[in-house]
């Protein structure tokens, strides 16, 4: 306990209004107005892996870490559909994951959205046209948003979110 | 060359694979066939141990008629077999005789009909119609109060596909059978026809966060198969790459387990830690996960002098801030309470399943290919880390001094690092041939074998990472422990599905 409380103290506050990129800031405070005014305070995302190589998600949870922290601005993640109004969805769609995404998807209270992150989201990307894929998930939802990347770094997820929201 | 290939006739497979695994004292490491319809009228199926003491890979291999495809099993006499003859069997059609288990891995019932082999040549997608589709049946376990807790295949956190049945009487597990394949996409299939600079790409998307493993287990194979001597400046830069990937994606699982049974405050400085790693990643390469940085032949980025010593400055500020991460771990009570004794894998049950890398180690198994195929490791003083316990809290352990013997690798590589090229220069001479590409990626070692034609187009790519022994390593591991304790016993493995399911 006294080791954590003197990291705390050393420590101080690692989020970034960073040095490196001091648009994630400015970006992030514009993001907060946004999902007050718009989603009454949070904006709730749920996601599902089609198939991805991990390297999607291994960023979205970085957004979440404290250097970036997404939540400080309104949005999570959340464990459950049921509480989601945004569906962020990695991966190209496997054959398998098929049914699985179309029933995440349809627990989902209305309004709903549906963001798309990575490359292979988009289109199947380097697994395009393969036997076992669907190349992509517009051909199974309707995607409002695409985040690009392979993998889109923290920074670029926050972006697009914000980016969607402001439509 | 380190690999030797044996040619036996069908009758003598089984026999030559039963004296290999006593000899070498070796699971079975790789089981695949290849499509030689259009040579040789036959399917070629080989078998892959790993003979530490000779310095050789030993493929066993044998040919099967393209009418009658089959081969007798070798499933019974050694577990570690049994995975792989189902996935012959699925991919290509050809029957282990003897197997008790030919049920599909990653060809889910539901949604591909019988009949289809994607990895024979001459394979045609199903139209979707028409074929008939059946249900995967599960092991059950049967008996007064014992039921089952399905999970999956999406999960509550931000994680990859996997469905999980535990059986379970009252609070223990007593069976867990989990099927894999939800992220399958053909990769092998993909890698079919493409030259070899499009493979280091596809390669690196197999699994996102051992993205450079994969490459250059890629690179490997194909620089055996061409002779291509790589210069000695870029061996070491991949060490040095290979061991950052390690440190980070040690820190990850170091933090997930953190979390996995509630301790936040050391998972987030981890998750901090990872972070800053990453973005020295991004600094010395330009990607966060090192994609893009091995071509065939060696590197495309440099270590120049000063992104050299901004590495080792890092590398310092990393050391400090991993001992009070330590520190904060290992004197918390509640903590290794909760991993003290939690899902233990037995050395004779690793060992019969074949589990490898960092969970074999954790488990007295002493297997490292950095030290059992040591190649550039050789030039340096290189110390193995082992546990025997077998626990969740030996594969802490493990991490913890894997990491800090990264530290001390990269330190070491970079001192050794002269002037030089950094990639091979001359014209690449393309052979109709094949290879074994190697290396100890964090999770264990991960292998490519690849089969070339002349014009260096990829003939068959056949891809074992680590995951695909380890997930029946996990299985049990959790024999006997409550539900509660799932999430640390599996983030302990932190395998991979992207991997496992290709």
């Amino acid at each position: 306990m006294i080791k954590m409380l003197k990291n705390r103290i050393i420590k101080g506050v690692v989020t970034r209004p960073v040095k490196t990129d001091p648009e994630i800031e400015k970006i992030g405070a514009e993001l907060k107005d946004l999902i007050h005014k718009r989603f009454g305070r949070s904006f709730h995302i749920r996601e599902v892996d089609t198939g991805s190589c991990n390297a999607c998600e291994s960023e979205i949870i970085a957004a979440n870490n404290p250097i970036y922290d997404i939540q400080r601005f309104g949005v999570s993640f959340v464990a459950s559909p049921r509480h989601a109004d945004g569906l962020l969805v990695t991966g190209p769609v496997s054959k398998n994951m098929h049914i699985a995404l179309k029933k995440t998807y349809e627990a989902m209270p209305e309004p709903k959205f549906v963001i798309t992150c990575g490359e292979c989201a988009l289109d199947g990307g380097i697994f395009k046209d393969s036997y076992y894929v669907e190349n992509g998930v517009k051909n199974i939802l309707p995607v409002t948003a695409h985040i690009p990347g392979c993998p889109p770094n923290p920074a670029a997820i926050i972006k697009a979110i914000l980016t969607f929201l402001r439509k | 060359m380190d690999e030797a290939y044996i040619y036996v006739k069908p009758g003598n497979f089984k026999k030559a694979c039963l004296y290999f695994h006593k000899k070498l004292n070796s699971p079975v490491v790789m089981m695949f066939a290849c499509d030689e319809r259009a040579k040789n009228k036959c399917f070629r199926i080989y078998c892959v141990f790993m003979g530490i003491k000779y310095k050789k890979w030993v493929f066993v291999a044998m040919d099967t008629t393209e009418n009658t495809p089959e081969f007798e099993s070798i499933a019974r006499d050694i577990y570690s077999a049994g995975l792989f003859e189902r996935e012959i069997k699925e991919m290509f059609g050809i029957l282990p005789e003897g197997n008790p288990d030919l049920r599909s891995l990653r060809l889910h019932d539901e949604v591909w009909p019988e009949g289809y082999y994607p990895l024979r040549k001459d394979f045609k997608a199903p139209v979707s119609s028409g074929a008939e589709k059946k249900e995967y049946v599960f092991n059950k376990v049967e008996g007064e109060g014992v039921f089952e807790v399905p999970v999956g295949p999406v999960h509550a956190g931000v994680i990859p596909p996997g469905h999980f049945r535990f059986s379970v009487a009252g609070e223990p597990i007593i069976h867990l059978e989990t099927r894999l394949g939800w992220t399958h996409k053909g990769v092998e299939k993909i890698f079919e026809g493409k030259d070899v600079n499009s493979g280091v790409k596809l390669s690196e998307c197999v699994a996102g966060d051992s993205a450079f493993s994969n490459s250059n287990a890629f690179c490997h194979a194909v620089e055996k198969i061409c002779k291509i001597d790589v210069p000695e400046r870029a061996m070491f830069l991949r060490a040095v790459f290979l061991e950052l990937e390690r440190m980070y994606n040690h820190l990850s699982g170091i933090g997930g387990m953190a979390i996995d049974v509630g301790f936040s405050f050391p998972a987030m400085y981890a998750s901090v830690m990872k972070e800053n790693l990453l973005c020295l990643n991004e600094k010395l390469t330009g990607s966060r996960y090192l994609k893009g940085v091995n071509i065939i032949g060696g590197l495309s980025a440099d270590l120049t002098v000063w992104k050299k010593k901004t590495l080792l400055k890092r590398l310092e500020a990393m050391e400090k801030d991993f001992r009070e991460l330590k520190d904060m771990l290992y004197s918390s009570v509640s903590f290794m309470d909760r991993l003290d004794g939690t899902g233990v894998l037995k050395k004779k049950t690793a060992e019969d399943l074949g589990v490898l890398g960092l969970a074999a180690r954790s488990s007295g198994i002493e297997k490292d290919l950095r030290k059992d195929f040591p190649g550039i490791y050789t030039k340096i003083k290189f110390n193995a880390a082992k546990e025997h316990s077998g626990d969740a809290m030996a594969r802490l352990n493990i991490r913890v001094s894997e990491f800090e013997e990264s530290m001390n690798l990269i330190k070491q590589f970079v001192d050794k690092i002269g002037p030089g090229s950094i990639s091979f220069q001359n014209k690449i001479e393309f052979r109709d041939s094949v290879g074994l590409g190697y290396i100890e990626a964090w999770r264990g070692p991960l292998l490519y074998w690849v089969k070339l034609n002349k014009y260096g187009i990829v003939e068959r790519c056949k891809i074992i990472d680590p995951s695909f022994h380890n997930w029946e390593g996990l299985c049990y591991s959790v024999l006997g422990n409550i539900i509660p304790d799932f999430p640390v016993c599996n983030k302990s493995f932190d395998l991979s599905y992207s991997g496992n399911d290709l």
